[in-house]
């Protein structure tokens, strides 16, 4: 799958040199936002909805700032706080925000599967998967590998594109927490196994998906030793506000279990990179201190937000087929 | 009217003979190769199947309560346009078919459309799993099955008094199985493709579960039940040994569950949403095979009407169900391969027996199903062209709804006629 005039609507068999081509361009859009003058032209004329069906500042922030800093006009809708409740159509609202002319929508939907349908609905318009239901959230994987190629590189003094996937081979990402109702965790698999990384993921039994086969990844055992094992930990947030917190038999005891805790901290490798997609319960799945660590590179990641973006809605629309 | 069905292949329970078929007063009169009738309406019946009318012992008619989706008059349509000359309303409308008016109401509407519309009733009051239903009241209005579906009765203590209570009146009851504890809510099955998907899973366990329970039950009570659009090999495997026992059980498939497998849930297209869920390509597959094998009483629709809004919502939001009146017997012919007896033991004999409408039933105007086409027999029967090959078009249905999954389907095998108490409610593919 290539991203260029394409919808994104899944990380899950894009190929490596997809996922670099955006990587790469999210790279030159990174120095624009190093600018006083931080926006492009490249957009300009070109009207992106965002469509939030789910309440999200961060990610829709991110977003409109990326669509704006490329020239393109804006329709923002947020449903959740909207006249638009569950059970009115899907089809219905979007072809009715469609009537206003649009080249992109943004779409972030409670329920698994909405961009694809959307995309159905709306074949002329570019549709971005802004995170829909358990099933995937495709920008965060890709700025969280975004993320991790940038820190990496600099480590080594070359820049992300000139590292490639190189800095991917072989390196050991562990991924912690509610996997099963994540779609950040499918997304950050799917990605980070395609640049060359090994995988683990670490949960209880209940939060683990009920299959993984076919998955690129492999349970890892002790949970403990996985930590000192990993290049990378990605945390994920337990979404206990949607009944995550009855999978496990308390708050505390998954914490003592699977908590990013002070004394499991001290396992970590000293390169470490932690990360977490954000809004985190501080301790719960992460210590409050180890969150604000050096090695917790979780600002960044929301920084970051904004470039990859604006490399998926250039790619995505700058190119765009025109339909016939 | 007289009829002369000429030309024709008439299949019996067990083989099938050349023979035309002469119908007056809506009785079968005549049987046998050569027949004349000077004054009867010819029906060509060259190179097709003559047989006993189709019964479909599990249809949602949505009437009264959602008639927006259908009606018992439109659903009666759809079921004559799909062979059928009977068909067994489910009791999950609003209100629930728990209550004698009710009942009576949707006999009553039954009776108006060209076919025999049957009632089964609810086994609990509101289908809430809790206190009986009047199953004694709704019997002695004809009323031969009964079932909570669109969920099953949950708590087995009910389920047990349901049996013991219904096991003296002569009738039978129906179950949805699922646990609804285990399926959690889920909206495809649960396996290697939910877990990809981000969609919540119902664990074929969730239905096996609630076979092998009831299976226990029937064997304390010594009652009988009939399950419902059984999905998974192993829920077979449960009703094949339980019949071995002895014990006094029935069942079903859809053909949704014999022509689809769970892949076609990749596209999140809710048209592909139902409650057992589109299980693996193993368990289709087995179920296809179990067809012919004596095993499965009946292929039974789950005929579930839904509105178009409905359905362009996003699919862990969207009803559960599809329609099936109008394609399953050439799906379930193309399932079969060429095989006719089985095809008419699977869509008449079978559901005739379960539901108990092999025999006519006057206090309801009844007629007598799915027997065998002689002489004296009410005259309900269908002509099917087994090798007319034509495509799904939601936009040709005869249903009020159309969220089919079989649009744009190629299909093999077509009714041509459909009769009901000797009259010709479809000629030549079309309603009269």
């Amino acid at each position: 799958m290539n991203m260029r005039g394409a919808n994104l609507l899944t990380l899950e068999g894009m190929s490596r040199d997809s996922l670099l081509d955006v990587l790469d361009t999210a790279e030159s859009f990174f120095e624009v936002n190093q600018r006083t003058v931080k926006k492009v032209p490249a957009l300009k004329g070109r009207v992106v909805a965002s469509l939030f069906f789910e309440e999200s500042t961060r990610t829709r922030l991110s977003f409109e700032t990326a669509a704006k800093r490329l020239g393109a006009d804006v329709v923002s809708l947020a449903v959740a706080s909207s006249s638009v409740k569950k059970g009115e159509s899907l089809r219905d609202t979007i072809t009715t925000i469609d009537a206003l002319g649009l080249d992109a929508v943004v779409l972030r939907h409670r329920s698994s599967g909405a961009a694809l349908q959307v995309s159905r609905y709306v074949p002329h318009v570019r549709v971005i998967n802004a995170g829909d239901g358990q099933h995937q959230h495709p920008t965060q994987g890709l700025l969280d590998a975004f993320t991790v190629r940038q820190i990496l590189a600099e480590r080594h003094g070359v820049t992300g594109s000139e590292s490639g996937s190189s800095l991917f081979e072989g390196l050991r990402v562990l991924i912690v927490g509610d996997i099963r109702h994540s779609r950040v965790a499918r997304s950050d698999i799917a990605a980070y196994s395609a640049l060359g990384a090994e995988v683990r993921v670490a949960a209880p039994g209940t939060l683990l998906p009920n299959s993984l086969e076919g998955w690129p990844v492999t349970v890892a055992k002790d949970f403990d030793e996985a930590l000192a094992w990993a290049d990378v930990v990605g945390l994920l947030r337990l979404q206990h506000e949607r009944g995550s917190g009855s999978y496990v038999p308390s708050l505390s005891e998954f914490t003592t279990t699977f908590g990013l805790t002070r004394a499991r901290a001290s396992l970590l490798k000293p390169e470490v990179i932690v990360m977490h997609p954000g809004p985190m319960n501080r301790g719960v799945e992460i210590d409050s201190l180890v969150a604000d660590l050096p090695q917790s590179v979780i600002t960044r990641q929301v920084a970051n937000g904004v470039p990859v973006r604006m490399a998926v809605l250039y790619l995505s629309l700058a190119e765009k087929k025109e339909i016939a | 009217m007289n009829l002369l069905i000429r030309g024709g292949t008439v299949v019996g329970p067990d083989a099938v003979f050349r023979a035309d078929v002469l119908v007056e007063s809506g009785v079968i009169v005549g049987v046998g190769e050569g027949l004349s009738s000077a004054n009867s309406t010819v029906v060509d019946a060259t190179g097709c199947w003559v047989g006993p009318a189709f019964v479909d012992i599990h249809t949602h008619l949505r009437e009264p309560g959602r008639e927006a989706a259908e009606t018992i008059e439109s659903g009666a349509r759809a079921a004559a346009i799909g062979g059928f000359g009977a068909v067994v309303a489910m009791p999950n409308t609003e209100p629930a078919l728990d209550n004698v008016p009710v009942v009576s109401y949707v006999l009553a509407q039954g009776a108006k459309t060209p076919i025999d519309v049957a009632v089964a009733g609810a086994i609990t009051m509101g289908r809430k799993g809790e206190s009986l239903a009047p199953l004694a009241e709704l019997a002695a209005l004809g009323v031969r099955l009964f079932t909570d579906d669109g969920t099953g009765v949950q708590n087995p203590l009910v389920m047990r008094r349901a049996l013991e209570y219904a096991g003296p009146l002569g009738i039978r009851l129906a179950q949805h199985c699922e646990d609804e504890h285990l399926a959690n809510g889920g909206v495809m099955n649960e396996g290697v493709l939910s877990a990809r998907l981000g969609l919540a899973g119902r664990s074929s366990v969730a239905e096996e579960i609630m076979v092998q329970r009831d299976i226990a039950l029937v064997r304390l009570t010594g009652s009988r039940v009939h399950f419902l659009h059984l999905s998974t090999a192993t829920s077979l495997a449960m009703v094949r040994a339980a019949r071995a026992e002895g014990l006094d059980v029935t069942c079903e498939v859809a053909p949704h569950h014999f022509t689809l497998s769970e892949d076609a849930c990749s596209t999140f297209d809710p048209q592909f949403k139902v409650h057992p869920p589109l299980r693996p390509e193993s368990d289709r597959s087995a179920l296809q095979a179990a067809l012919a094998s004596g095993d499965i009483d009946a292929v039974a629709t789950d005929h579930a009407p839904h509105t178009p809004e409905l359905k362009d919502l996003a699919f862990d939001e969207a009803p559960a169900g599809m329609l099936g009146l109008e394609h399953v017997a050439a799906l379930t012919n193309e399932a079969l391969g060429e095989n006719p007896v089985a095809l008419f033991h699977l869509l008449s004999r079978g559901p005739a027996r379960v539901a108990q409408l092999r025999a006519n039933d006057h206090r309801v105007g009844l007629s007598a199903h799915g027997g065998v086409v002689m002489v004296g027999e009410d005259a309900n029967l269908v002509v099917f062209d087994p090798s007319a090959t034509w495509t799904g078009d939601r936009a040709t249905l005869h249903s009020r709804a159309t969220n089919t999954p079989y649009h744009g389907r190629a299909l093999v095998g077509q009714v041509r006629s459909t009769i009901v108490k000797g009259r010709l409610v479809v000629h030549e593919g079309a309603l009269q």
